[in-house]
């Protein structure tokens, strides 16, 4: 190894996200999750320990003074997303983590972000529930959480990935959406994936292109004037002034003229929802001839591939789909996916969310294949209703 | 009526100075400095015309007037704080005003001419915490009400204390909730009328700087909107003390509070407060029960403690120095001690 030259602070953060990246790690998808974060830029993470997350928190804990970031332990996740949110109003790129019961306490302060356009990254690895439930285990019982937990009319992005090398992959494309979008991003994994232990590689720091954040002058319309306007953030001498309440293009207040909310809240959802194509991104794998389909998610994709795997062998002609964009939602991917069809099965570890939402989509049978109580479907169990979707045909 | 609220010894002091020989003396400046200075020059107002005050160069004025009722406490919290600002020579655009949501809230969000970041009910401190870790070179004051800091945003308020990062807290206590019509909160008086509370309030009321001075805060007061220049002068120590600083400013809220405490005339209200306040030094070995519905003035700590921003910075500087060493040793081609947490 050859001696450095003069070592800054820069080049000692790139060096040793040098040492990082690039090699083979044989990690947990929460810990793929946390260094592709710091990969991404990532510079505060305010958190809150709970099962299956904790291992991110931990992470971010040790390597965030390693790269000249910050990290802090909240008294309650209610804190975590406020100091989330203000730290990326004060410049940083910022992320907290959770699970269900955490990510339900998030859900006023997600609205805020939405409202006020705030770019922050959101780690829901979830468990089984409702309530505190089965803790240690997982589950997909978010996916509407994600979608609709805040109240109020708004979009918002969410990514669900199925292995620990997604985790880290997707983690920093999260960061990236959410600076383009100026808008939270959730990262929806699953205790599954969370906990499990695969090979990683992790990129290269200069494979990655990170999206920096897109400023105005002091005087820009940080609220309005485009469909992502630029940010101001504090300091800049702007004299932002960021609310949640119903705002004007300027930031300043306006809560009871009609066409102000309409046109923010318009603004706010369709710079998504009209950026829903480019945002799709969905693993297509279908086969001609087919009249069944598997579509899954997250970590049920998994042994859902698998059952497809199995029952081509066998010579049966099965479609498989998994969306990794979950919201939003992916209609035109889904549709070509399902095009053909008569029958998708949906596994879920859950009783049945995004096959409803499918169901809104697509002509074919939406048959969903609901398994809670901690327990992932397993191949074979998935490959039988193949078997018998298949007869039914 | 308005004279009767003046302090009696400040009174006499002032009808003895211009009663003496050398004629009246002149009247107290707060600082002339041009907050503004270094924009542009069309940016400043101008300083003259019938309805120019030297202070509103400190406030968004397309938002005045205030929403404010007549006779509220908001008006004079903002008044001490833009003088405390202006003495203090502090550029504004080196301020961020965080707040929550309720009456107190408005005070600096939006009038204010700072960054502001007015945030959703109770989480003002917790927002303020992710703003000033990122940016330590920023003044970061926090102006809320009872409801906000103290209700709903208790567990932030005493973990903030406790962490003791670099802010400045005012909370404006009205002892209601008074922008959703005059609800009981955690620092309504045992046995008064409220909206929520319409026989008496049968809990007892927060002490609520005696509990963040137990918390740890580095500075905790206690004043009222009658002692406009001592709570401007704890309003200045605040900003300028290093770690967490608190303080409770005891307000009045003649529409929501006075309405079913009998006191909805401003001045009866804000002759209670004055009437209620015992100087710290003059509660000093009085019984507790004999202090019961007072308000307790003065500096009640100031105590030094490590801040938490210095320690997150100096850990980051330990990391680095720490790796620049490895790195330049050619270590840390393994990273199996990552994959193990070490």
């Amino acid at each position: 190894m050859n001696r450095l030259p003069e070592l800054t602070e820069n080049s000692v953060r790139e060096h040793y996200l040098g040492t990082l990246a690039g090699r083979e790690h044989f990690i947990q998808g929460d810990e793929a999750a946390a260094l592709g974060a710091i990969l991404a830029g990532c510079d505060f993470f305010g958190g809150y320990p709970i099962t299956p997350a904790s291992e991110i928190a931990e992470v971010m804990a040790r390597e965030l003074p390693n790269v000249g970031g910050y990290y802090v332990q909240f008294e309650d996740e209610l804190a975590s997303i406020s100091a989330v949110i203000g730290a990326a109003w004060a410049g940083a790129r910022s992320m907290t983590a959770t699970s269900g019961p955490g990510f339900s306490l998030m859900q006023e302060n997600i609205g805020y972000a939405c409202m006020t356009e705030t770019p922050c990254v959101i780690v829901d690895v979830q468990r089984s529930g409702p309530s505190t439930g089965q803790a240690t285990l997982p589950a997909q019982g978010d996916v509407m959480q994600a979608r609709w937990g805040t109240h109020g009319d708004h979009e918002i992005i969410a990514l669900a990935p199925s292995s620990a090398q997604e985790c880290a992959d997707l983690m920093i494309r999260c960061f990236d959406l959410a600076e383009e979008f100026r808008s939270p991003v959730i990262f929806l994994m699953d205790g599954e994936i969370g906990h499990l232990r695969e090979r990683v590689v992790l990129p290269t720091p200069d494979s990655i292109e990170c999206t920096p954040r897109r400023k105005g002058a002091p005087d820009s319309l940080v609220f309005g004037g485009e469909a992502v306007p630029p940010m101001v953030e504090f300091g800049d001498g702007g004299f932002v002034h960021v609310t949640g309440s119903t705002h004007k293009e300027d930031g300043m207040r306006d809560v009871q003229t009609q066409e102000v909310h309409d046109r923010l809240v318009r603004r706010l959802v369709s710079k998504i929802a009209d950026a829903r194509d480019r945002l799709a991104m969905v693993d297509i794998d279908s086969q001609d001839g087919a009249s069944v389909g598997v579509l899954a998610y997250g970590a049920t994709a998994r042994p859902a591939q698998g059952a497809v795997l199995r029952a081509r062998a066998e010579g049966h002609r099965v479609s498989f789909c998994r969306p990794v964009t979950i919201w939003p939602f992916p209609i035109r991917q889904i549709q070509r996916a399902c095009d053909g069809l008569k029958r998708l099965l949906v596994p879920e570890m859950n009783l049945g969310h995004l096959s409803r939402e499918i169901e809104r989509h697509v002509s074919c049978e939406v048959v969903p294949i609901s398994k809670i109580g901690g327990v992932i479907h397993s191949s074979s169990e998935i490959r039988a209703e193949i078997e018998e979707a298949v007869a039914k045909c | 009526m308005l004279k009767d609220l003046i302090d009696p010894e400040y009174m006499e002091a002032l009808l003895a100075a211009t009663q003496s020989a050398e004629g009246p003396e002149p009247a107290p400046s707060y600082g002339n400095r041009d907050p503004l200075a270094g924009l542009q020059l069309d940016d400043v107002q101008p300083r003259e015309g019938p309805y120019h005050h030297r202070l509103l160069s400190y406030l968004r004025q397309e938002t005045l007037p205030t929403t404010f009722c007549v006779g509220c406490g908001g008006g004079t919290v903002l008044n001490c704080f833009a003088q405390a600002v202006d003495e203090m020579a502090i550029d504004p655009r080196t301020i961020v005003c965080v707040t929550g949501i309720g009456c107190s809230s408005w005070i600096p969000s939006p009038y204010f001419k700072c960054d502001t970041l007015h945030t959703t009910h109770g989480r003002a401190i917790a927002f303020a915490t992710g703003v000033k870790i990122m940016k330590p070179e920023m003044k970061v004051i926090i102006i809320a009400g009872d409801g906000d800091l103290a209700g709903i945003g208790g567990n932030h308020l005493i973990h903030a204390a406790r962490r003791n990062l670099d802010m400045t807290v005012f909370l404006v206590n009205n002892f209601i909730y008074g922008m959703t019509g005059g609800q009981v909160s955690a620092t309504t008086p045992i046995g008064t009328r409220t909206t929520t509370t319409p026989y008496a309030n049968l809990e007892h009321a927060f002490k609520i700087a005696d509990v963040v001075a137990a918390a740890g805060a580095s500075y905790v007061a206690r004043w009222t909107t009658y002692h406009v220049f001592q709570l401007m002068e704890s309003m200045q120590t605040a900003i300028d003390k290093k770690g967490f600083s608190f303080v409770e400013i005891i307000s009045q809220c003649p529409v929501s509070y006075g309405k079913m405490t009998g006191m909805s005339d401003p001045v009866d209200i804000l002759s209670f407060i004055r009437d209620s306040s015992v100087a710290l030094e003059d509660a000093q070995g009085v019984d507790e029960e004999e202090l019961e519905g007072k308000f307790v003035v003065g500096k009640l700590v100031e105590r030094k403690r490590s801040e938490f921003g210095e320690g997150l910075r100096r850990l980051n500087a330990e990391r680095r120095a720490k790796l620049t060493e490895e790195l330049g040793r050619g270590l840390r081609q393994d990273t199996s001690a990552m994959e193990t947490g070490r």
